[in-house]
């Protein structure tokens, strides 16, 4: 198979998302769940974000899980209509390309201009992302049990890496930086006071107040 | 409800919700206060989620190896490096830092 930059770009996000599964497969044994829960998370709600943020927020109860895991899941939501608006898929087809719309296929997509490109930069990074992603899943969920305490080999470090990693790119000027802070801000007032998943929320709300107060009557953003 | 149906729940809305994007209107979408909320609030969660990762344990603040990972991380980015080194750099960090015995 010739390598094209959109399925080479595919491979290589593929692999390093992948591997990253490994942390969360021991994480998510680790926060309670057995080896087929975690599995099902991973080939099922298919989303690195929300799967974290389900994992993370469990000891607060469900649906504090569900809560959070959702409304970090509501982007795909956009980036759905992105890829509807360029694809235009239909019938079965949908189905598939829903499943594998995630940041990474979304991103590889956008990052071409040919449209054949663009279809082959989606497949390879959605369908590499996948199966890498349910391997490491499997790899990290199995070997977590071994491994005892994932903290020791630091697989939270790599957990707080890669979200900084999916933030960065987002933060390149003055108010999503700012945007930023109050919502770290927000979520270190709301963790003492109120149950684990609420804090998500309030920073969430925070952010969009404070996107809207920056952008209070005009039309025209600052950027 | 049990763990299971709290996982198949939280699946369903997340697959309902991608499907969702091929379903609404993109014109909708389009509008600039619509895209501009949903960027914003795509950033407050990921600065929310990087918080809770980072310094907090269940309702408490903590300060760990976690945070040595962060700066790490940042480092490696603020160097341009890629996003699986930037993993790397953080996993190596908080591990490492484990191995010197701090918490």
């Amino acid at each position: 198979m010739s390598l094209t930059p959109a399925t080479r770009m595919g491979a290589s996000i593929a692999l390093a998302t992948g591997l990253y599964g490994i942390s969360f497969g021991a994480l998510s044994v680790a926060a309670g769940l057995s080896v087929w829960q975690t599995q099902a998370l991973s080939a099922l709600m298919f989303t690195g974000g929300s799967q974290f943020a389900f994992i993370g927020t469990l000891a607060g109860g469900g649906p504090a899980a569900v809560a959070a895991a959702s409304l970090l899941g509501l982007r795909n939501a956009i980036y759905g209509a992105q890829l509807n608006a360029t694809f235009r898929p239909t019938g079965i087809r949908r189905l598939a390309f829903a499943q594998l719309t995630i940041d990474e296929s979304v991103a590889t997509t956008f990052a071409q201009d040919d449209p054949a490109e663009r279809r082959r930069g989606f497949w390879t990074a959605g369908a590499g992302v996948f199966l890498a992603w349910n391997l490491f899943t499997l790899l990290g969920a199995l070997l977590g049990d071994r491994l005892g305490d994932p903290r020791a080999w630091g697989l939270d470090g790599a957990a707080v890496a890669a979200f900084l990693g999916l933030l960065w790119p987002r933060i390149q000027a003055r108010e999503p930086v700012g945007i930023a802070v109050v919502a770290a801000f927000a979520t270190l007032l709301a963790v003492p006071a109120l149950p684990p998943g609420v804090p998500l929320l309030v920073a969430a709300a925070a952010a969009a107040g404070v996107s809207a107060w920056l952008h209070r009557g005009h039309r025209q953003g600052s950027r | 409800m049990t763990l299971w149906g709290w996982v198949l729940a939280a699946s369903a809305i997340a697959f309902a919700t991608k499907l969702a994007g091929y379903l609404l209107p993109a014109h909708w979408l389009e509008r600039d206060e619509v895209a501009r909320t949903t960027a914003a609030m795509t950033i407050g969660l990921l600065a929310s989620l990087i918080t809770l990762n980072a310094v907090t344990s269940g309702r408490s603040l903590v300060l760990d190896s976690r945070l040595l990972a962060l700066v790490a991380a940042a480092l490696a980015l603020k160097a341009k490096a890629p996003f699986l080194a930037v993993v790397i750099v953080g996993a190596a960090t908080a591990g490492l830092a484990r191995l010197a015995g701090l918490p």
